[in-house]
């Protein structure tokens, strides 16, 4: 992917182009966390902390495209950069119709690198941009006209225990701030410029006259300086973007300077000066961007790399298993030795594998954070008002997840935005309020991650689900129950919109939805109340490439169930066994009812050893609904790699994927909520 | 490790003159066959075969093949043909065809032999063990004839049933 360069370092005879895609994926966390700043932005006023940060990536970008020689990247964040930088003066008050801008100009930046990304660079719609740039240059220029008047002081941030920050932004009411004398300003520009983006250009005299104008803030009494960023404020934009990446995002910071001494430390050390106001801006970032401006630090890794990882440390899991069974053999006297030091391997192995497999784990938040942009382009198209409410964005999800889970979330978002929330007046005609509620919640059930879309709109519409149902020919009657006819739209081709729109309406997507959800080996279900709303429940397994599970007997043969999924088992004779005219056997259970599956006749195994009137049964349980496994003999728990059937095979029913015994041997592990799907239908 | 099963023989460079292509040559019953050598990864014993619930009988299960789980079909069953027994002769062609890894046992592997285009005749209507859509075409060495298999659409045919889109290449 060679840059498109017009100037630039390749005259230093330097050859970035092994950079460039460590500059994309960090432009991209910038513009995402841009994309969260101005969305926040539009509900509640900003803080200083919202408008530097929005500055600070605007002007990453810029740094980053100047450096790899795209020109059009350059300059459109250049303008943007020069209007927010006012803004974050308060010398230019923010506007809704420029946050719009903002917007616009951000996706438009988005769309230029991903052309320069896929090697096509330069040209994206060039036309737009020149607009764009004249409307970014307006915006300044209205905003120097003016006087600039009082800043709008940001609802009181909470305040950082201990921080000056109410004192700081009424110390910033006063005009304009002195800015350095013009040399030091752009010497200072040079000299940062030179050490953070490398660019050429910085001399001795610029070193100079930074130390001097430094040493010369650095004598002010403390009392004037503000509680943010200090010296940047001065017009030197320079020290702000990557330095701030190095600063802890430290509450307890007050405002003071550091003088910058040389030109190699001055950067780092004026970044220091932490921001006060910090945790009121917390809430908008993605935790991610967040994580990485805050103290810990992160390394990129490639996700080959982390899989690799993963399959070792299942081998790993495998050879450790082999060797337990067989130190089982031996005389826990003489090789006492040995036994301790192979529980000792156990557990430092399990530590291993667990640390492993969170390493691909992210949290729900990385899903979810396209959503709040998403809904309000999308309630605003369509005339209607609605709150987004995220719940539980912290819970994790094995990567690999997360990327398929998209796809069918942003259907149902949709789907629930089209069809489900009413209109304004609609909703205020069923005494409801205007603004439509729709929640996004995720959490952790047993073995699986429960994933919710819910909303408080009109509910299906049963009648002409079913009306729509006997159109197509299928088979329904009037007293199917609720969740039954629920279920009917995600067959193929089915919607009951009375229009067809660009969003939702030609049905292909519910179908499309269950199937995508479905090769996650998870499942959607719905819940619906006419004139209450609807909600739309994912449940996915947890993707563990090692697992804790039961081995059993079934006949001859060994199959494993997930110990997540088991309830109890007990011993029980089979005359407690029911038979149930048509509907199979069920087995009492305290005070339940259980059906009862037995595991031979599933899988159609024959053995010389009969049953016998005692029983073994295990209790298994998912989705909420409970079945009773009838099993020949119990062997032992487990931890085994899971490893897929699909990959080489197919699907096998009954079957959720198979795994490698400490024996070297390939054994089944039973699909509990395949199994408890089977029984209910 | 678990890579080697997609790490095929195909990425090979065939340097053999003349446009011959070799071919992996196995008995099945009465006739002797042969594959393509480039399908094939490695040749083993039968051993620790786990059995798959309600499967057809020519699935005999699925093998660990070193961390990789494969699954085995009998072509002796398949075809029926011959007599299908276990022991320790029995040898099991492990193919790494479409992406996928199977495992196919057969009577006996013979050897690798290496056949230009001008010695392989059109395949006449035969009524075989196999279906003249899976046949390349006959060739004559010495005394032996071989049919030439095309393992791949063998194997990826619906009637093979094993894969989900059975019939189309993934």
């Amino acid at each position: 992917m060679t840059p498109s360069t017009s100037n630039g370092p390749k005259d230093l005879g330097i050859d970035l182009s092994q950079f460039s895609e460590v500059f994309f994926e960090e432009a991209n966390e910038h513009l995402a966390s841009m994309e969260a700043l101005l969305l926040a932005v539009g509900e509640r006023p900003p803080t200083d902390e919202d408008l530097n940060a929005i500055f600070r990536a605007a002007h990453s970008i810029k740094g980053g495209a100047a450096m790899f020689g795209f020109q059009d990247v350059t300059e459109l964040t250049h303008d943007l950069e020069s209007v927010l930088d006012d803004v974050r003066k308060h010398a230019l008050d923010l506007t809704p119709e420029m946050v719009e801008a903002f917007l616009v100009a951000r996706d438009l930046t988005a769309q230029q690198l991903a052309q320069h990304r896929a090697g096509a660079g330069g040209a994206a719609d060039a036309a737009e941009a020149q607009a764009l740039r004249v409307r970014m240059r307006a915006f300044k220029a209205a905003g120097s006209a003016a006087v600039p008047a009082q800043p709008r002081v940001a609802a009181a941030p909470t305040p950082a225990p201990g921080s000056p920050a109410p004192v700081a932004t009424a110390a910033v009411a006063s005009p304009a701030p002195q800015a350095p004398g013009g040399g030091a300003e752009s010497s200072y520009k040079r000299v940062v410029g030179h050490v953070i983006d490398g660019q050429p250009g910085a001399t001795d005299a610029d070193v100079r006259a930074v130390s001097e104008y430094a040493a010369g803030k650095a004598a002010e009494p403390p009392a004037t300086r503000r509680g943010d960023y200090g010296l940047f404020e001065e017009a030197l934009p320079g020290a702000a973007a990557p330095a701030v990446r190095a600063a802890p995002a430290a509450p307890a910071a007050t405002g003071t300077v550091t003088a910058p001494a040389a030109a190699g430390s001055a950067a780092v050390a004026v970044a220091t000066s932490a921001a006060a106001p910090a945790p009121a801006a917390a809430g908008a970032a993605k935790p991610a961007a967040a994580a990485a401006a805050g103290e810990s630090s992160t390394i990129r890794v490639g996700v080959e790399k982390v899989d690799q990882l993963i399959n070792m440390v299942g081998e790993l899991v495998i050879t450790q298993a082999m060797l337990q069974q067989r130190a089982t053999d031996l005389d826990p006297v003489a090789f006492r030795g040995f036994v301790t030091a192979m529980s000792d391997l156990e557990r430092n192995t399990r530590s291993l594998q667990q640390a492993v497999m969170s390493i691909r784990m992210l949290p729900m938040a990385t899903v979810f954070n396209r959503f709040p942009r998403m809904v309000r382009d999308l309630a605003a198209r369509l005339g209607k008002k609605v709150e987004l409410k995220m719940v539980g964005e912290g819970t994790e999800l094995d990567k690999g997840l997360i990327e398929k889970i998209v796809d069918p979330l942003t259907h149902l978002v949709r789907n629930s935005l089209d069809h489900g929330v009413e209109t304004p007046e609609r909703r205020l005609a069923a005494g409801k309020p205007a603004t439509g509620v729709l929640t996004l919640s995720a959490y952790q059930q047993g073995g699986a991650i429960v994933i919710e879309v819910q909303d408080d709109g009109a509910g299906l519409n049963r009648e002409r689900i079913l009306e729509k149902a006997r159109e197509r020919g299928l088979a329904v009657s009037d007293g199917m129950p609720d969740q039954e006819v629920w279920a009917l739209i995600f067959e193929a081709g089915f919607s009951t919109a009375a229009v067809v729109t660009d969003v939702s309406g030609r049905g292909v997507g519910m179908d499309v939805v269950k199937r995508n959800i479905g090769a996650l080996n998870g499942s959607v279900e719905i819940s619906s109340q006419g004139g209450r709303g609807t909600r739309m429940t994912v449940r996915l397994p947890l993707t563990l490439a090692i697992m804790d599970g039961m081995s059993i007997a079934v006949g001859d043969e060994t199959y494993i169930i997930p110990l997540a999924s088991i309830v109890e088992s007990l011993q029980v004779n089979s005359s407690t066994i029911r038979q149930i005219s048509n509907a199979g056997r069920v087995i009492q259970v305290r005070s339940e009812y259980l059906p009862v599956v037995s595991l031979r006749e599933a899988f159609n195994i024959h053995s010389k050893v009969s049953e016998g009137s005692d029983l073994m049964m295990v209790i298994v349980e998912s989705e909420g609904a409970k079945l009773a496994l009838v099993v020949d003999e119990l062997l032992g728990q487990n931890q085994v790699v899971v490893k897929s059937i699909e990959a080489n095979y197919r699907k096998v029913p009954g079957v959720s994927a198979a795994t490698i015994m400490g024996d070297g041997r390939v054994a089944f592990i039973v699909d509990v909520p395949g199994m408890i799907r089977m029984t209910r239908h | 490790m678990a890579q080697t099963e997609n790490t095929a023989p195909s990425q090979v460079i065939n340097t053999l003159v003349g446009n011959a292509r070799e071919y992996l040559t196995f008995k099945l019953g009465n006739e002797e066959y042969g594959i393509d050598i480039l399908k094939v990864q490695e040749i083993r014993g039968y051993d620790q075969v786990t059995p798959i619930a309600n499967s057809p009988s020519f699935l005999k299960g699925v093998i660990n093949l070193r961390g990789t789980i494969v699954p085995i079909i009998d072509m002796r069953i398949k075809f029926g043909v011959s007599k299908a027994e276990y022991d320790q002769f029995t040898v099991v062609i492990i193919l790494n065809i479409a992406h996928r890894v199977v495992g196919i046992v057969v009577d006996s592997v013979s050897d690798v032999t290496p056949l230009s285009a001008d010695q392989v005749r059109p395949t006449p209507e035969l009524s075989g063990a196999v279906d003249t859509s899976y046949i390349d075409g006959l060739a004559s060495l010495s005394e032996r004839m071989l049919i030439l298999l095309d393992i791949e659409k063998l194997m990826t045919s619906r009637d093979m049933g094993l894969y989900e889109n059975s019939g189309v290449l993934q």
